[in-house]
C-alpha cells in the first residue's frame, strides 16, 4: 500500500499530463505500426482475415515495374527539387541581408508560396498554369516560342512538380535568415580589413557559419518531399498519368492501399518508404561531421 | 572618396532591390493572375493576356458558391472551419498538458518518453495510416469528422509539444516558487502560470494547426467520402472532377476564397509565423 501511495505521489500527476499524449502513441503510433509491419507479411483486403505471406510482398515489390518507376519519380522529385529549392533560398536570403529596406515586406511575398503550396487550389491552377492554354504558354508564345501541354507530356509533367516546390522555398529562406542574422558583423569588418572580397568572404565566413542551419533545412525538406502527395494527386487527376510520369510513391501507396485494398503491399510499401527515408537522413548524418561547422 | 564610395554602394543597393522585386513578382504573379482570373468572363480567360479584367465579372463566384449536387460551397466552408477549430482546441489542450508534463513534471521514465516523441516526430505518417483506417472502419467512423479530429485530442503531432516545451522551459522557475507558496499545486501551477504565459507558444500551435489542417488532403480523401460532409479542399477536387476544364472560372473563383482564410491568418499573425518556423522548424 504504502509504496503504491509513494509511487502516485511521485509519478500520478506526471502521467495525468501525459495521459492524452501517451494514449495516443499506443492507439495511433505504436500498435499501428506493430500492425502494419505484421500486415506487410499479409495479404490483406479488409474484407478477409489477413493471411500470412511472408516475404511476397517484398519480394514483389522489387520485381514490380511499377513500383519501380515511382521510386524513381520520387528521387527525382527529391533530389533534384530540394537541392534547387535550397539554393533558390539561400540566394534570395542573401541578397535580404544585406541591409536593404523593406526586407519585412519581401519576405512576406516570399513566404506565401510556402503557405498556400500544398493546398488543392494551388495543385489546381498549376494544372492551368501549364497546360497546354495555359498562362506559361501564353507568356511563351508572346516571345514567340510555341509552349505544349507540360502537365499531359509524360517527359516535363515531373518537372512542372518539381517548379512548384522550388516555388515554396519561402520556408527555408526564412529559416536561412534567421542564421544568417547570428553570423557576427565583426568578422566581415576584420576580413574586409584583410582585404578579403565579397566572395571568398562568403565561402570563408558565411557558408561555413550557416552549414547548421543547411544542415536542418535540408533534412526537413528531404523528410517531407518524400511524402508530397496533394499535388502529384491532383495534378496527375488521381492516376499518376500521364505514363505514370508523376506518380509518386505516396500515391502508388494510396492506390495500392485504398483503391486495390492490397493493404498488405501497400503496408510493405510503407515500411520500405521509412527505411528509405531513415537511410537518406543517417546519410546526410553521417556525412555532417565532413561539412556541418559547429561553433565551440 | 567617400562621397564616390556610398554612391556605388547606393546603386549596388538599388540593383538587389530590382532584382528581389522582379523575382518576387514572378513568384507571386501566378496568385495575382488566378484572382484576376476569377473576376474574367469565361472567354477571356484564356484569349486575353492582359492582366486586368475587361469586364469584371463575378458569375463565376456565383456559379461556384452554389456548388454542386445541391450542397453549396458556403456548406464546404462551414465544415472546415468546424474541422479546422476542432483540430485547433484538440492540439492546444493535449499538446500543451504533454508539454508541461516534459518541462515542468518529474516523473519515471520521462527522458525516455521524451526521446521516443522526438522520434514520432520524424516517422512517416504512412506506416500507421493503413491500420488507423482499418481501426477507425472497425469503429464505424469513416464519414466522420472522428478519425481527423481524434488524433489532435491525442498529441499525436509531436512538433507542437516540442516547440511549447522548449517555450516553458524559458519560464522562469522563480515563478513557479511563487504559485507554490501560494498553496498551489501542480495543476494550479498548469492552469495559471505556465499557460498564460506560453500563450505565444499557444498561438503558433494554433495558426499551424488552422493552417496544416486547412491544407490537408489526404486525410480528408481517405475518411471523407459523403458530399454533405465535403471540406473545401475535397470541394475543390470533385469540382474539378465534375467539370474538368470547362468551367475554370468558377474553379478559379473557388480557388481564391480557399485561400482567403490562409491569407488573413498570415497577415495577423505572421510573427508567429515566423517564430514556429524559425524556433521549431515547423514547416510552413
Amino acid at each position: 500500500m504504502q509504496t503504491w501511495k509513494r509511487m502516485w505521489a511521485r509519478n500520478g500527476v506526471g502521467y495525468l499530463f501525459l495521459a492524452p499524449w501517451l494514449l495516443g502513441l499506443f492507439t495511433l503510433s505504436a500498435i499501428p505500426m506493430g500492425a502494419s509491419l505484421y500486415l506487410s507479411f499479409t495479404e490483406y483486403d479488409m474484407f478477409t482475415s489477413p493471411e500470412w505471406s511472408g516475404l511476397d510482398n517484398y519480394v514483389s515489390m522489387f520485381g514490380d515495374d511499377k513500383w519501380r518507376n515511382s521510386l524513381q519519380v520520387t528521387l527525382t522529385y527529391v533530389f533534384l527539387g530540394v537541392p534547387l529549392q535550397l539554393l533558390f533560398a539561400l540566394f534570395i536570403a542573401l541578397l535580404l541581408n544585406r541591409g536593404i529596406r523593406g526586407v519585412r515586406i519581401y519576405r512576406a511575398i516570399y513566404y506565401v508560396p510556402s503557405l498556400f503550396g500544398g493546398s488543392v487550389a494551388i495543385a489546381l491552377l498549376w494544372r492551368q498554369l501549364f497546360g497546354r492554354e495555359g498562362l506559361v504558354n501564353t507568356m511563351l508564345g508572346a516571345i514567340g516560342i510555341e509552349g505544349k501541354n507540360w502537365i499531359a507530356s509524360p517527359d516535363t509533367a515531373i518537372y512542372t512538380l518539381i517548379i512548384l516546390l522550388i516555388w515554396q522555398f519561402g520556408a527555408p529562406m526564412v529559416i536561412f535568415l534567421a542564421g544568417l542574422k547570428q553570423v557576427p558583423t565583426e568578422l566581415y569588418e576584420a576580413s574586409t580589413i584583410d582585404g578579403a572580397g565579397k566572395w571568398r568572404q562568403f565561402r570563408s565566413i558565411t557558408l561555413p557559419l550557416i552549414t547548421p542551419v543547411l544542415f536542418f533545412n535540408l533534412v526537413m525538406q528531404i523528410i517531407s518531399a518524400f511524402q508530397a502527395f496533394t499535388p502529384a494527386y491532383i495534378i496527375s487527376g488521381g492516376s499518376g498519368g500521364p505514363l505514370d510520369s508523376t506518380l509518386f510513391y505516396t500515391l502508388y501507396l494510396y492506390q495500392k492501399g485504398f483503391t486495390h485494398f492490397q493493404m498488405g503491399y501497400a503496408s510493405a510499401l510503407a515500411w520500405f518508404l521509412l527505411v528509405a527515408i531513415a537511410f537518406f537522413t543517417a546519410l546526410i548524418f553521417a556525412t555532417s561531421k565532413k561539412w556541418v561547422y559547429y561553433q565551440e | 572618396m567617400k562621397a564616390v564610395k556610398i554612391g556605388s554602394g547606393r546603386l549596388r543597393l538599388s540593383w538587389i532591390h530590382i532584382i528581389i522585386s522582379l523575382a518576387g513578382l514572378i513568384m507571386i504573379y501566378p496568385l495575382l493572375w488566378l484572382v484576376s482570373s476569377s473576376f474574367k468572363p469565361a472567354l477571356e480567360i484564356f484569349n486575353s493576356t492582359s492582366f486586368w479584367p475587361k469586364t469584371v465579372t463575378l458569375e463565376h463566384y456565383l456559379q461556384g458558391w452554389a456548388g454542386l449536387s445541391g450542397v453549396s460551397f458556403g456548406q464546404f466552408f462551414g465544415n472546415t472551419f468546424f474541422l479546422v477549430g476542432m483540430c485547433m482546441l484538440g492540439n492546444v489542450i493535449a499538446c500543451s498538458m504533454a508539454a508541461y508534463a516534459f518541462a515542468r513534471l518529474d516523473f519515471s521514465l520521462r527522458n525516455i518518453w521524451f526521446a521516443i516523441m522526438l522520434v514520432t516526430m520524424m516517422l512517416p505518417f504512412h506506416v500507421t495510416v493503413i491500420p488507423q483506417y482499418i481501426l477507425f472502419n472497425k469503429l464505424d467512423w469513416v464519414n466522420t469528422y472522428w478519425p481527423l479530429i481524434l488524433p489532435k485530442f491525442l498529441a499525436v503531432e509531436g512538433f507542437f509539444i516540442f516547440l511549447i516545451v522548449q517555450f516553458i522551459r524559458s519560464i522562469p522557475r522563480d515563478l513557479d516558487e511563487a504559485v507554490k507558496m501560494d498553496g498551489g499545486g501542480p495543476i494550479k501551477l498548469y492552469l495559471y502560470l505556465i499557460v498564460p504565459l506560453s500563450l505565444p507558444a499557444l498561438i503558433t500551435t494554433m495558426i499551424f494547426t488552422f493552417i496544416w489542417t486547412w491544407n490537408d488532403f489526404f486525410g480528408q480523401l481517405l475518411y471523407i467520402s459523403e458530399i454533405e460532409l465535403y471540406t473545401v479542399a475535397l470541394g475543390l477536387r470533385m469540382f474539378l472532377d465534375a467539370m474538368g476544364q470547362n468551367n475554370w472560372g468558377a474553379l478559379f473563383a473557388m480557388s481564391t476564397l480557399s485561400l482567403i482564410p490562409l491569407f488573413v491568418v498570415f497577415i495577423f499573425f505572421q510573427r508567429y509565423l515566423i517564430e514556429g518556423i524559425t524556433t521549431g522548424g515547423l514547416k510552413g
